[in-house]
């Protein structure tokens, strides 16, 4: 692989298996993937395919058990897994906000462990919390647990956008939502991801979110990538595992139709 | 005496126990904390060794104190008598609960939240610092208020190792049967422990409630908590500096004299410190210990002199059969003790403390008793209170009861001081006591006479270690001046002055010396 492609990828997986010593099958098997630059990847599956896994390598919160799993053309396994880490924003369900740290202080958290100015952290977490659509007059001194389901989440994304990260890892984030608060955030975060430029990868197991927000769909089963397609590839798709996905969506059309 | 009056007349000695409590307590708990709280976090990240470490601590506190303390007075830096080994003790004790606190605090931290830490870029030290010890503090918090109220309690019996305390008032009104002391000392301890249950209740809340206090009300508090513990600290510098300061006289010119815990050993304790100052010897007076602490820190050079009685050291630390003859008792006591601890036994002080076997005077006249064979047909109605040392050892009941064939309907083991009070009020119908207790006559008791001559003789005497005879000359001259100086009558009343009067035994000596000196 030349130097431009590489550069052009900023997150490949090569052969990359993940197994644990006490279980008999595989987490991951033998996958293959490449994220370009500021395309947003979704990861498609049910629980426990893999796919939260497969993000989790990619911060080396988990290192491969075989092959390796390239960010910005360095081996994770050769990353310092801090400066990595900080480069690399993560966000998960209910936004996983420290509870004893005030809004302010959780999204400006990675920039302080990077040891910004205060002034330069402050005028960051302001800028974000405007970003994600929460005033930063009523919120940077708020707890989480003052917040509702949906504004936790939004803290949860401005605190991995905080110090501008080229690179996004999302793990269902939109879950534990009511569906009103899921469709208009998700809306806002494809709007936002596209206007930043940011590469991201996004865990789902939504089919709709997954059609909403991706510029490639990987569908993943019991530890394997079954395909990766766009979204109109995806909906014409004959893969069976692809097409019990797409029913889902029919069942509901229809429902919408016989009343 | 009313508690009041009592107040009024002690409060500056209870202020002073009371200060010595909360010291014990706080210099316990401060050094269990800087031990507990790593260990705890160790534990965290090395899962193995929790088992055992966890194990250890169990252990330790299952161990029940007066004999941790026993382990503990030998030991070499950490041992001997005094505070020190008390706070080893407590350490040890206040261990368990904070170690275990702060592995579930941390353990409970949210997986989510740790993930997101670990993956936001922090290492492994800022996960602990900013988001697991924060999150666990109110866990935490919980043990070091659970091992906080469990040293108080622990605290008190601490004053059997001379530590101070309020337990020296619990002991002496066990001892001298006096509500008064008794009240003021549990009374005392019980508040203290419903107060620092109240406080450590006040800055659990404050972690647990709110997961960050308001930073301002957070830094006020640290303080409040620095403050203590530095002022705890400048005192306790203070103190040892002062120490050392007027300590300086040289130690070949000091002895270090202990008693048992009970008032007949602390007035003949007394006697020869007295005496000893009189002749401008420097006394360190460590007394009331319990159980065989005496024995223990005397061969272990703690105690330089402790007053015993012959028949004791034969039978419970020689573990010789007991036998009748006083003269050959002494001989061997005296040989003995020079060979395998280089301690030297004082002529005999003039009277005997032996087992007095004792009942109601109402009874022994109703029954018309004089000997303990006439009064053994009763037994089988009879139920017999006797304290843990006369139960435990050889000289003691199984062969007491096995000389005479009694056979009770029930055996109560008891503190000693308190079978004369279950005596007389009837909770009991026989005792063992001691023949020179005060009591005996003013609780109008009756003593059996050993018609079987069972009892080995008790004579009095000191035990004193050779090479401090051979460092300070005035403790011979002192011994030599008080053989055959104490009779019977003699230790009765002052034993009734402490007792039954109430009075201090510092005064009662130094009054009954008198010209003696």
């Amino acid at each position: 692989m030349n130097d431009a492609a590489a550069n052009h990828q900023l997150v490949q997986f090569h052969n990359v298996s993940y197994s644990l010593p006490n279980l008999t099958t595989p987490i991951l098997s033998d996958l293959n993937l490449s994220v370009a630059r500021g395309e947003t990847l979704v990861l498609l599956g049910e629980s426990g395919c893999g796919k939260t896994t497969t993000l989790k390598l990619v911060n080396r919160l988990l290192v491969p058990t075989g092959g390796e799993v390239v960010v910005e053309g360095k081996s994770t396994s050769d990353w310092d897994p801090i400066a990595l880490r900080r480069r690399i924003g993560y966000v998960i369900q209910e936004g996983g906000l420290f509870p004893h740290f005030t809004i302010g202080r959780n999204v400006g958290l990675v920039p302080s462990l990077l040891g910004w100015e205060p002034e330069r952290i402050d005028s960051r977490v302001r800028e974000l919390l405007e970003l994600v659509g929460l005033e930063p007059r009523i919120y940077t001194d708020r707890y989480p647990r003052e917040l509702s389901g949906g504004q936790r989440q939004r803290a949860g994304v401005a605190r991995a956008l905080a110090a501008d990260p080229p690179l996004l890892l999302l793990d269902e984030p939109f879950g534990a939502l009511d569906p009103l608060t899921r469709a208009s955030l998700q809306r806002e975060f494809g709007d936002l991801a596209r206007r930043l430029g940011k590469t991201a990868i996004l865990v789902t197991h939504d089919v709709r979110e997954a059609l909403l927000l991706g510029a490639r769909i990987g569908l993943m089963h019991r530890g394997q990538l079954l395909l990766v397609e766009t979204p109109d590839q995806f909906l014409n798709s004959d893969n069976p595992q692809a097409r019990a996905y797409l029913d889902t969506l029919t069942l509901i059309a229809n429902a919408g139709e016989k009343r | 005496m009313s508690f009041w009056h009592f107040l009024q007349l002690n409060w500056s000695e209870l202020l002073v126990l009371i200060e010595q409590h909360i010291k014990l307590v706080l210099i316990a708990i401060v050094t269990a904390v800087a031990i507990g709280v790593p260990t705890g976090i160790l534990l965290t990240r090395h899962r193995a060794l929790r088992g055992p470490v966890l194990g250890v601590a169990n252990i330790m506190q299952t161990i029940p104190s007066l004999a941790l303390f026993g382990f503990l007075i030998p030991l070499p830096f950490i041992g001997g008598i005094g505070a020190r080994t008390a706070l080893v003790a407590l350490v040890l004790y206040s261990l368990l609960p904070i170690i275990r606190n702060t592995i579930t605090g941390i353990m409970g931290v949210e997986p989510s939240v740790r993930e997101a830490a670990v993956a936001m870029g922090m290492t492994d030290g800022q996960v602990l610092r900013q988001v697991e010890l924060p999150l666990a503090m109110g866990v935490i918090v919980t043990g070091v208020r659970v091992a906080t109220v469990i040293a108080v309690g622990v605290t008190t019996i601490a004053a059997a190792v001379g530590a101070g305390g309020l337990g020296v008032y619990i002991f002496r009104g066990l001892r001298q049967y006096d509500n008064n002391l008794l009240l003021a000392g549990a009374l005392s301890a019980a508040l203290l422990a419903l107060a620092a249950d109240f406080l450590l209740g006040l800055v659990e809340r404050r972690f647990s409630l709110a997961a960050t206090p308001r930073k301002r009300s957070r830094s006020t508090l640290w303080r409040v908590v620095f403050v203590a513990v530095a002022v705890v600290l400048v005192i306790e510098c203070g103190l040892v500096l002062w120490r050392s300061a007027t300590n300086n006289s040289a130690p070949a010119n000091r002895v270090t004299i202990g008693s048992k815990d009970f008032t007949e050993s602390i007035l003949l304790a007394e006697i020869v410190a007295e005496m000893l100052e009189a002749r401008g010897v420097a006394v360190e007076r460590r007394f009331e210990l319990g159980g065989n602490l005496p024995h223990d820190a005397l061969t272990s050079g703690t105690l330089d002199l402790y007053p015993e009685y012959t028949g004791t050291a034969y039978t419970a630390i020689l573990r010789h059969q007991p036998i009748t003859d006083p003269r050959a008792v002494y001989a061997q006591v005296k040989q003995e003790y020079a060979a395998k601890f280089n301690v030297d036994v004082s002529p005999s002080l003039g009277f005997e403390n032996t087992f007095a076997i004792l009942v109601r005077g109402a009874d022994a006249r109703q029954f018309n008793l004089k000997t303990i064979s006439e009064a053994a047909p009763y037994a089988g109605k009879w139920r017999a209170g006797f304290g843990q040392d006369f139960m435990s050892r050889e000289d003691g009941y199984p062969g007491f009861s096995k000389a005479y064939g009694l056979k009770f309907t029930e055996v109560r083991e008891m503190d000693l001081s308190l079978t004369y009070i279950a005596l007389s009020s009837r909770q009991v119908d026989l005792i063992a006591g001691n023949s020179t207790e005060g009591r005996i006559a003013t609780m109008d008791l009756f003593q059996l006479v050993d018609d079987r001559h069972y009892f080995p003789p008790y004579e009095a005497v000191y035990l004193v270690r050779q090479d401090a005879l051979a460092r300070v000359p005035a403790l011979r001259e002192v011994l030599d001046k008080l053989a055959n100086a104490i009779s019977t009558d003699d230790m009765r009343r002052l034993n009734y002055e402490v007792d039954g009067n109430r009075r201090d035994p510092k005064e009662v000596i130094k009054e009954w010396l008198g010209g003696r000196k």
